[in-house]
């Protein structure tokens, strides 16, 4: 009996989102097929990663991690120069923790003044996150988009209770929006059409479920993330086709399996390889279940992935 | 692919002598296409029509056993393509592989970290299941000698004999043959010998060819000469390999009923960097695979690939639970703040991950409801006021806290009064809706 190889055929296609400027943009998405599943489609743009550095020195990061950046985290401009030059990183992601009222509570102000000096330090593309408090990101936002207006970044996260300023800024200043979500497949739709309602295109949104951790309900965000890519490819579902973003580093290097010494857990064996195994293997999980663009922190890790990447594509 | 009810009437000698215990054929026929009857309570059935029926009720993908003994490991039987389709069944096998040239120390080494593998995760025992031991010597004596070693001091691990050569696979199976190793594996030139040793100790085989086109007509073959329990090598390397092989042969197995590819998947994810190597587990895991073999088993590296099996062989429709009782973040005094919540999995990973962000070392008390979110426990009368002050005494917490306050979902606001009158002496705080409110509360409480 010969073999039929069985190919699935698909009525979507994930919609191509680039960011960034001149030779170093960047394009995720595009593919009309599942996850690298290339010998029944076009995968034309392979998933980015994007090194993650903050606005203050990362205190509350595990030393696994923040040691590496111990020289450079106390300014973001060097921060993001040593991963541009020094890590090689593709594209970066500045995550303004420092604007949290339960931080520094720093103004918008300081935020336009900090995005301007590192884009102008840099030449990879640049994504932009808020520190993640409704309130509070709905203004810093708005600022780091004005202050980045013309550099086709990546904005976010625009979710439920705020989007409709930051969908704004983020129209006006000509930058790509993540849309984000709480581990619900109707939640992650819903909120795509309220936002392209509001005359944002959906071309440039980037749709982040929710990532979580290995072992802290990554099934959840894999099987969010499969789901969302079927219904996008199978369905066409034009609402489900944006790229899908994993923010992967921000879960991983809190739980306890990246933090507690091999004194505490012998059985966990070594501290350092399980930290940067855990962010590794997170991201894996997230690339087969349909992830676009990661965000990511250990350069072993990230390393890891890209290797990882390249042999799946 | 199964029959449907009037399909299978037309197999039945069609008498409606009830013997069956149903009024008519047509009946009996129907049961029988929902599983709810054996066709042996057909006294008059033909042999053909047993044949027929038999093979349509063949599961997709056959499922037998890797290794003996209650660690022995279930292979195969699954119905899906996607976990939330319905769920995997069967968690992937894990291998370390070595080889049979390695000194008595190393494979005794290998062997004793292969025993002493199980790490308790959410309540659930993982372990690495299975050596490989790898035919490099090129002497059958030494390959005898070495699976014997091993064998013996991994007691419960299953076998896999990597080895392609008949005769040396043939003394290895002979010194371990109550084991019943897998035997990996036959290509099409060892077929025969190999399909020999393996319907002589009745165990499995695993069948290597270079693509699913030949891996068919190799299985094919093998069936032919009477192995039944066949493992399949489609000769997949790279990430790219796994992935695509995989895929297709589950689609082949499940969507076009294609018998030659209806087994479990074995996969080598060999490479220098051993974090690599479990990136790469971790696709073959994700994708399909019955059995992953790697070269190295570091502690941290089996927590993480556990980790990860563990997380996608969850059942997507029930949910996942942790255990009941008051877990300590930080290093909280006897003054910390105590919060209580329910037992879904992602309830409790959500609510504790806030606790920690907020950097208040506190006390989470984690109250067993059947793994239902807060919101929905409460609407099934499972967190009540009755039931938390029940638990509040059970647990002893009033032996760990000074204070007499436990702050409570925002979500069950309402339970707060009842609270107070089941739970004398203690004050019942209203603590935020959502859980990212839970930093600021938290810090608020200890200025």
């Amino acid at each position: 009996m010969s073999y039929i190889i069985p190919k699935e055929s698909y009525n979507g296609k994930v919609l191509s989102v680039d960011f960034g400027k001149g030779n170093n943009a960047l394009t995720v998405g595009g593919g009309n097929c599942l996850p690298f599943l290339s010998f029944e489609g076009e995968l034309p743009h392979p998933p980015v990663i994007a090194y993650e550095i903050q606005d203050t020195v990362p205190e509350d990061w595990p030393d696994t991690v923040k040691n590496i950046y111990k020289d450079v985290s106390a300014n973001p401009v060097t921060w993001a120069q040593y991963c541009q030059n020094e890590l090689k990183a593709k594209a970066l992601a500045l995550r303004l923790v420092s604007t949290h009222p339960d931080r520094e509570n720093r103004s918008t102000e300081d935020v336009a003044k900090i995005i301007k000096e590192v884009l102008a330090a840099i030449e990879v593309p640049l994504i932009i996150l808020g520190s993640n408090h409704i309130e509070k990101d709905a203004s810093v936002l708005v600022a780091a988009a004005e202050a980045a207006s013309g550099s086709n970044c990546i904005i976010g996260k625009a979710q439920e209770g705020n989007y409709k300023t930051i969908v704004a800024a983020a129209l006006a200043h000509n930058h790509k929006l993540i849309a984000m979500s709480e581990l619900d497949i109707n939640l992650a739709k819903q909120l795509n059409i309220l936002i392209t309602q509001m005359g944002f295109a959906k071309e440039k949104l980037i749709t982040d479920p929710m990532c979580s951790a290995l072992g802290y309900g990554l099934e959840y965000t894999y099987s969010v993330m499969e789901r969302i890519r079927l219904a996008g490819l199978l369905q066409n579902d034009a609402t489900m086709q944006p790229p899908i973003l994993g923010d992967v580093g921000m879960y991983v290097w809190k739980v306890k399996e990246t933090v507690a010494s091999e004194s505490d857990v012998p059985e966990w064996g070594t501290l350092e390889e399980r930290g940067i195994a855990w962010e590794a293997l997170t991201a894996t999980g997230m690339l087969i279940a349909g992830t676009n663009l990661l965000i990511m922190r250990h350069p072993k890790a990230v390393k890891i992935t890209e290797q990882t990447i390249n042999e799946l594509i | 692919m199964a029959l449907t009810g009037v399909q299978i009437f037309k197999l039945l000698p069609k008498t409606n002598c009830k013997k069956c215990g149903f009024p008519t054929c047509l009946a009996f026929a129907m049961a029988l296409a929902q599983n709810k009857v054996e066709l042996a309570k057909c006294p008059d059935v033909s042999e053909e029509t047993k044949k027929t029926l038999g093979e349509a009720s063949a599961p997709p993908i056959r499922t037998f056993n890797l290794g003996v003994g209650d660690k022995a490991v279930k292979m195969g039987g699954e119905t899906v393509l996607f976990r939330h389709d319905k769920k995997f069944f069967n968690p992937c096998a894990l291998a370390v592989n070595i080889k049979d040239n390695s000194s008595d120390d190393e494979l005794a080494q290998k062997a004793a970290e292969v025993a002493a593998s199980e790490l308790n995760r959410v309540g659930q025992k993982l372990r690495v299941d299975a050596i490989s031991i790898e035919y490099a010597s090129n002497d059958s004596a030494q390959y005898a000698k070495a699976v014997k070693l091993v064998a013996d001091k991994a007691p419960d691990a299953a076998i896999i004999l990597n080895c392609k050569d008949a005769a040396a696979a043939d003394a290895a199976v002979k010194a371990i043959a109550a084991r019943k190793p897998l035997l990996y594996g036959a290509t099409n030139e060892t077929a025969e010998a190999l399909a020999n040793i393996a319907k002589t100790h009745d165990i499995p085989l695993c069948a290597s060819a270079q693509g699913l086109e030949d891996l068919s007509a190799l299985t094919e073959k093998l069936q032919g000469l009477g192995v039944n329990d066949i493992v399949l090598d489609s000769g997949a390397k790279t990430a790219k390999e796994i992935i695509e092989h995989n895929t297709q042969i589950r689609r082949s197995a499940l969507k076009k009923n294609f018998k030659p590819l209806g087994f479990p998947v074995l996969n080598c994810v060999i490479r220098d960097d051993s974090t690599l190597e479990a990136s790469i587990a971790s696709v073959a895991i994700a994708k399909y695979s019955s059995i992953v073999i790697l070269s190295s088993i570091e502690k941290w590296k089996n927590l993480a690939i556990f980790t990860l099996r563990q997380n996608l062989y969850t059942d997507p429709q029930v949910p996942m639970q942790v255990e009941q009782k008051v877990y300590s973040i930080g290093e909280p005094t006897p003054d910390a703040p105590l919060m209580i919540t329910t037992n879904f999995s992602l309830t409790y990973f959500i609510v504790s991950g806030e606790v920690e962000n907020s950097k208040v070392p506190s006390r989470l008390a984690v109250m067993d409801c059947e793994g239902l979110s807060v919101l929905t426990a409460w609407a099934a009368g499972k967190f009540t006021a009755a039931k938390i002050a029940q638990f509040i005494k059970d647990i002893g917490i009033e032996t760990q806290v000074k204070h007499r306050e436990l702050i409570i979902p925002g979500q069950v606001a309402i339970l707060s009064g009842a609270l107070e009158d089941k739970l004398e002496g203690w004050k019942i705080t209203v603590g935020p809706r959502e859980a990212n409110a839970i930093p600021t509360f938290l810090k608020s409480k200890t200025v």
